[in-house]
């Protein structure tokens, strides 16, 4: 005779070490087998986009930093590249070298955030965490020296960016990016081959590819699940088509997969960053744009591969002082599109997993 | 080989989506085709399916208060093709309603969401159509251009969060 | 006096008892108040030791883990933050002990408590040093293995008093794991008493001393099976999934607050220098450590010991994720129970050979060492590998594409 249980719901989140934040997931539970899912939002929401109606275009960067406050540069990246194209504005070629180079680091720093709260999801107590921060540090450490601030950078401006590198940040770069792979090998090896955390995610969240492409998904997520496509390949923004680096894609579509694309993502980064290290030419850093500018009455939207995926800006400009609409494709909101299919059938535990793969991140899924 | 992204020629794409869904295609300016929202799905699906256009993947699904109508405009691309196309389709501004397509996309589902929950266009047929970033109850829909002159709304100089209407939320303060 | 001439007799503090004994009944005191002196003496030793440890063992393992974490760990309050314990306890003294209004109230304030006494209990049956042994029971292995057991009630008692979501969670979690713990440690111990044919935790150690060899050389198996399903019983990393701090927060405690989460706290550091105590008794020959303990009091050695495994525990709690419960269920019945099964019958089968033609200890010891060293390390192994087989179907690396390459689906066909 089976038995009957009272299905038993779990809120999971807002208040969880797991749930990145402030991240919330309705959980209806059969013993420890979860039935039913139901994903709740908007604790972090700030109206960035109703804010950003009521500023200029150039004082909506700093926004831009506090959305995926993991990857500011790539937030300024995307929206910066999306307002030149809009108004037609050339970027000075050492620019786009800095902004090639600072996207990376952020992306290597993303990352490795990013896998680091992953093991620490797979219950691995902070070990792999707190390495991983080490790394991020000497990135952020970059970053400061730089711009003067670490996590919330407002580095890039429209037309270029806002500060050239001092004299002390090449060597330090060099530095890094030669020990980088070394520390990142010792990583692998304390976590690619370790059992445990194969068995707790492989199998575990396994998307399709034609199911990861119909939920709209985008970076690793996508990669994970076996469709080569890069934002930086497939359309070029900046200079990146000056660069060679290969697309790591995954094999299952699981959790261990999306882990390791991002594992394997890390050292592409940093064979674009050796490349633009050499090539960085001298010159100025930001095109003349005056304060007030206004671009030409329009609409664009353009995209770029922040760490989280496909970040897209879709501005329309009326021609006037502030942007008429400021919509963010955030890729952390729409890859959370196929959390739901991913998580029924699943166990609690799986599901933490899960999520932990997706790599949101609450600033930017609320906004 | 660096590539790009290319844009699908609007006039050309016009003319595929009416051969098959006729009378789908209201207006094309540019790259950017204006879908009468009655055949959207219909749009959609074939969009979708079609082996040349497979517009598999969208990217994003945006909406805009444009003071007369509501605008929502859909990026549409195929990965495997590596070309982009635009969709809009206009609601009135009083009802705004818009056929989901969520059927086709399911990406399009926490989108449609959003832009329900931020300027309140109904999208019918949507599965799970609840406000997402903001709580049920929320008076008006801030996105839209008008929010600022509602009734009982922010207005400007006078820094106040609009006001909450328990009738409105059933007494009891609820995210979901 | 005796008793004083040999006060600073240190090797061995069953010394100065049996002098105090000898004091006593030359007092002309009966048997029973004899009895319940020196028994009461012998309880404030260990739970001063207990209460000491448990401070320390804070300090130690947040520092180790600190060290394992490229971090420094508490070094603060006193030097090298060895106070920090102290500012702990005053702190969660100071703070309300909060209680949901749905909660079992009695159930709810009793099993922080009633969790101590089985952790404590344990060290009654330890052989610190040679006479240093509070009860010398004979059925000693048995009476630690149902004390384990018993923490599982409480356990459930504090999850489920709660009436919180995650805390029953948690100790449905914990009935299950634990049950299925229970078996493989009781097998693998079982290997050790056949090998030393006593149940009396002295007696173990006597056996060790007897033929000169710590029992994990004769033992491997059972002492990798045991120390992975104390791992497990004692609900710490890789099987914290009592706990399970990023799934299920806090597990059975989640509703605990103040000095009753501080009990649970204390009460598993315990547990874990029990559970060490247990295995240095067992497996690394207790106070005896090859002539050593000529030179050094035993339960100096007994206490480095105890420290040793201890850091094993540390180690695994630094490195390695967790396990998810059915997993872990799998683990203790796939593995481990068939692999304690097989150590048994091996043990069976060696110590009857053994007896059976009455060959020299000296001769067959070795032998046995080696064959089982063998047949643990094929065991592990091979099961290690039927373990993770389907895990490999799939390369680990992700393939590296240099161009983009996105397929059409298949074409529909109708």
């Amino acid at each position: 005779m089976p038995i009957k249980a009272e299905p038993l719901v779990v809120n999971i989140g807002p208040q969880h070490p797991s749930t990145h934040g402030v991240f919330r997931m309705r959980v209806t539970l059969d013993g420890e087998l979860i039935t039913d899912a139901e994903m709740v939002i908007g604790y972090l929401h700030r109206s960035m986009e109703k804010l950003a109606e009521e500023r200029t275009w150039t004082q909506n960067i700093p926004f831009t930093d506090r959305m995926d406050y993991l990857a500011a540069m790539t937030g300024n990246f995307a929206y910066c590249i999306t307002v030149e194209r809009l108004a037609g504005i050339e970027v000075p070629e050492r620019a786009e070298y800095l902004r090639v180079i600072f996207a990376e680091l952020q992306r290597i720093a993303s990352h490795a955030m990013a896998n680091g709260t992953f093991v620490n999801d797979c219950g691995a107590w902070q070990t792999p965490l707190l390495y991983m921060f080490k790394e991020r540090e000497k990135i952020l450490d970059l970053f400061e020296m730089t711009c003067g601030a670490r996590l919330t950078l407002n580095y890039m401006r429209i037309g270029g960016v806002a500060f050239d590198i001092p004299d002390e940040f090449m060597p330090q770069l060099k530095g890094l990016v030669d020990e980088l792979p070394d520390r990142f090998d010792e990583y692998d090896q304390l976590l690619v081959d370790n059992e445990i955390l194969l068995m707790r995610s492989r199998d575990i969240g396994v998307l399709s590819a034609e199911q990861a492409m119909n939920a709209s998904l985008s970076g690793p997520m996508l990669r994970g699940s076996g469709v080569a496509w890069d934002v930086r390949k497939g359309d070029p923004y900046g200079i990146y088509d000056r660069f060679e680096f290969d697309i790591p894609v995954g094999h299952n579509g699981d959790c261990f997969d999306r882990f390791m694309v991002r594992m394997a993502e890390v050292r592409q980064s940093l064979r674009i960053i050796k490349q633009a290290m050499k090539q960085l030419p001298p010159g100025k850093i930001c095109a003349d744009v005056p304060l007030n500018f206004r671009p030409p009455e329009g609409e664009i939207y353009s995209r770029i591969e922040s760490p989280k995926g496909e970040l897209g800006y879709y501005l329309v400009s009326d021609g006037g002082p502030f942007p008429y609409r400021f919509h963010v494709r955030s890729p952390s909101l729409i890859n959370l599109s196929a959390l739901k299919d991913m998580v029924v059938g699943q166990t609690v535990a799986d599901a933490i997993v899960t999520l932990g793969s997706i790599d949101i991140n609450v600033g930017e899924v609320d906004r | 080989m660096p590539t790009a992204t290319t844009p699908m020629a609007g006039a050309d794409l016009a003319e595929r989506i009416t051969a098959a869904v006729p009378d789908a295609v209201r207006e094309v300016t540019g790259d950017t085709i204006l879908i009468t929202p009655e055949k959207l799905t219909d749009v959609a699906q074939f969009l979708h399916d079609d082996r040349d256009i497979d517009a598999r993947f969208l990217n994003a699904l945006s909406g805009v208060d444009r003071y007369d109508y509501f605008e929502v405009v859909y990026h549409l691309s195929s990965l495997a093709h590596n070309h982009s196309l635009v969709l809009k389709v206009r609601a009135d501004h009083d009802n705004p309603e818009v056929p989901s397509v969520v059927g086709v996309w399911q990406g399009a589902n926490l989108q449609e969401r959003e832009a329900y929950d931020l300027l309140g266009i109904q999208f019918s047929g949507h599965p799970n159509l609840k406000r997402m970033l903001l709580w049920e109850g929320f008076p008006g829909h801030p996105l839209r251009k008008d929010f600022m002159s509602l009734q009982g709304g922010l207005s400007p100089g006078l820094r106040r969060f609009p006001k909450e209407d328990p009738e409105q939320w059933g007494g009891e303060f609820r995210a979901d | 006096m005796a008793l004083l001439a040999n006060w600073y007799d240190l090797r061995d503090l069953g010394n100065p008892v049996a002098r105090l004994i000898e004091a006593l009944q030359d007092a002309g005191l009966s048997g029973g108040w004899i009895f319940a002196i020196t028994g009461l003496l012998g309880a404030i030793g260990i739970l001063s030791f207990v209460g000491v440890a448990a401070v320390i063992d804070i300090w130690i393992e947040r520092r180790l883990i600190a060290r394992i974490q490229v971090r420094r760990g508490p070094n603060r309050a006193g030097p090298f933050g060895l106070l920090q314990p102290i500012a702990d306890a005053i702190k969660l003294i100071q703070k309300e002990a909060l209680q949901p209004d749905a909660a079992d109230g009695i159930m709810f304030t009793l099993a922080p408590i009633v969790i101590f006494i089985p952790a404590i209990l344990a060290f009654a049956v330890l052989p610190w040093g040679e006479h240093m042994i509070l009860a010398d029971l004979n059925v000693g292995v048995l009476f630690i293995l149902a004390l384990g057991s018993t923490t599982t009630i409480i356990i459930f008692m504090a999850g489920y008093a709660s009436n919180n979501k995650f805390a029953l969670l948690g100790s449905m979690r914990v009935i299950a794991m634990l049950i299925s713990y229970e078996l493989p440690t009781v097998l693998a111990l079982l290997g050790v008493v056949l090998f030393a044919s006593t149940m009396s935790l002295s007696g173990i150690v006597a056996f060790q001393e007897t033929h000169w060899v710590w029992l994990i050389f004769l033992q491997p198996l059972a002492f990798l099976i045991f120390l992975l399903g104390s791992t497990a019983e004692l609900g710490r990393t890789p099987a914290d999934i009592a706990e399970a701090e990023s799934e299920i927060v806090a597990g059975f405690h989640i509703e605990y607050s103040g000095m009753k989460f501080g009990l649970f706290y204390a009460v598993e550091l315990v547990n874990v220098v029990a559970v060490s105590a247990i295995i240095a008794t067992l497996f690394l020959g207790g106070w005896w450590t090859f002539g050593l303990e000529t030179f050094v009091p035993g339960w100096m050695i007994f206490i480095g010991k105890l420290y040793a495994v201890y850091f094993i525990f540390i180690w695994f709690r630094g490195t390695l994720p967790r396990f998810r419960v059915d997993q872990l269920m799998a683990f203790a019945w796939k593995v481990l129970l068939p692999l304690s099964i097989v150590n048994v019958l091996l043990v069976a089968l060696e110590v009857f050979i053994w007896t059976e033609y009455e060959l020299s200890a000296g001769l067959v010891l070795p032998i046995f060492g080696i064959v089982n060293f063998a047949l643990a390390g094929a065991l592990i192994v091979g099961f290690g590998k039927a373990m993770t087989r389907n895990m490999e179907r799939f390369p680990k690396r992700p393939r590296l594409v240099a161009d983009i390459d996105v397929p059409l689906p298949e074409p529909s066909t109708g």
